[in-house]
């Protein structure tokens, strides 16, 4: 039930700005800075979510060589940034991962 | 010609039918990307009911990603609910964009359209209506580019089925697999939000963008604050990204783009 409630008010934020503008601006265009400020917004979460989970797991600092996430993150992005594809991104994430936890095994 | 237009303008069978057509592109990249998101939410512990319904409620790709991750790190709603709201603000550009070619459409029939409007719906609309003029037909000058409601109706309620089918999909793909690290299934989550990421990145603004983003989230977590550093992370950087906005530039949201939502 919590989960509904949450699932309702994610809906609704996402709902407000999908609609709004055709209900109510009936043609006329958005200031274009005001556009521009909303184009930055799906980069900057996606990098301010990203970014902390990879350098700062948990809040701490962890730049280093025992952190695998970071490591594996690196050629993942690689991946991502020549196919440009998620679904190969993703699936060379893993492979990658599994593989980095096996050298770690043997080493 | 006036027959044939007014012909499809009062059957909206017919025109339901081309739009949910007209959604093939994205039916192929929603079901996919959606049995992703059903097994990363079933290996983030969330119930598989769970995982669907917010298909059918949010419908808003990365958002729910995120949902997913940051259910799973414990963050609170009010966190959850403002991320996906920065998230998603952006369909407030498309919504404007295509107002102009859903006139004289009743304000239920404007708001049940919006309910599924994504990346993708806008970029395919647009594109036709750039190439084939309305419901992929020559452009007549007298109804010239307007968009009928059957027609968007059936494109975008199609997409959204693609993706809730592929999110439940994913969520039975996902009871089978047990334990998710051992396909290192735990890190597949992060690895689609680099993907998403990445496919963001047109220029140096973007770049800009994401590492001010990225700076300012992590200064933040790192004295302390939650999940919620997300939001005075983009908002800053969001704002140093308007340092590089070019005079004339083109707005990429509002060009084509087809990255997945």
């Amino acid at each position: 039930m919590r989960l509904l409630a949450l699932f309702a008010a994610m809906g609704v934020v996402t709902y407000i700005p999908r609609v709004l503008p055709l209900l109510a601006l009936s043609g006329r265009r958005l200031p274009p800075l005001l556009i521009h400020f909303f184009e930055g917004f799906p980069v900057a979460v996606l990098a301010a979510f990203v970014v902390p989970l990879l350098l700062a797991p948990g809040g701490i600092l962890a730049v280093n060589r025992d952190n695998l996430e970071l490591i594996v993150a690196i050629p993942t992005t690689l991946v991502a940034l020549r196919t440009r594809s998620l679904i190969a991104t993703v699936v060379a994430g893993s492979v990658l991962m599994v593989v980095a936890r096996a050298v770690v095994q043997v080493v | 010609m006036t027959e044939r237009n007014e012909m499809h303008h009062r059957s909206p069978d017919l025109s339901r039918l081309r739009g949910a057509r007209e959604a093939l592109p994205i039916v192929f990249g929603y079901v996919p990307i959606g049995i992703a998101y059903g097994v990363l939410g079933t290996a983030a512990g969330l119930p598989g009911w769970a995982v669907i319904a917010m298909s059918v409620m949010v419908y808003a790709g990365s958002a729910q990603f995120i949902a997913v991750s940051l259910l799973d790190q414990g963050a609170t709603a009010a966190a959850i609910v403002a991320t996906t709201f920065l998230v998603n603000l952006r369909h407030m550009l498309y919504s404007s964009a295509l107002s102009p070619r859903l006139r004289r459409m009743s304000h239920g029939r404007l708001a049940w359209l919006a309910a599924e409007l994504t990346d993708e719906s806008f970029v395919v609309i647009s594109r036709l209506l750039r190439t084939r003029g309305a419901m992929g037909r020559p452009t007549d000058p007298r109804t010239g580019g307007i968009l009928p409601f059957g027609f968007v109706a059936g494109l975008q309620g199609t997409a959204q089925l693609s993706w809730v089918a592929g999110s439940a999909l994913g969520v039975a793909a996902g009871s089978f697999i047990g334990d998710p690290a051992r396909f290192g299934l735990d890190y597949a989550l992060v690895a689609m939000f680099l993907g998403l990421l990445a496919l963001q990145i047109h220029g140096r603004r973007e770049v800009a963008v994401a590492v001010a983003a990225g700076a300012v989230a992590l200064v933040l977590r790192l004295v302390g604050m939650g999940t919620g550093a997300v939001i005075p992370a983009t908002l800053l950087a969001s704002a140093v990204g308007l340092l590089f906005v070019t005079v004339g530039h083109r707005s990429e949201v509002l060009a084509d783009h087809e990255e997945v939502a």
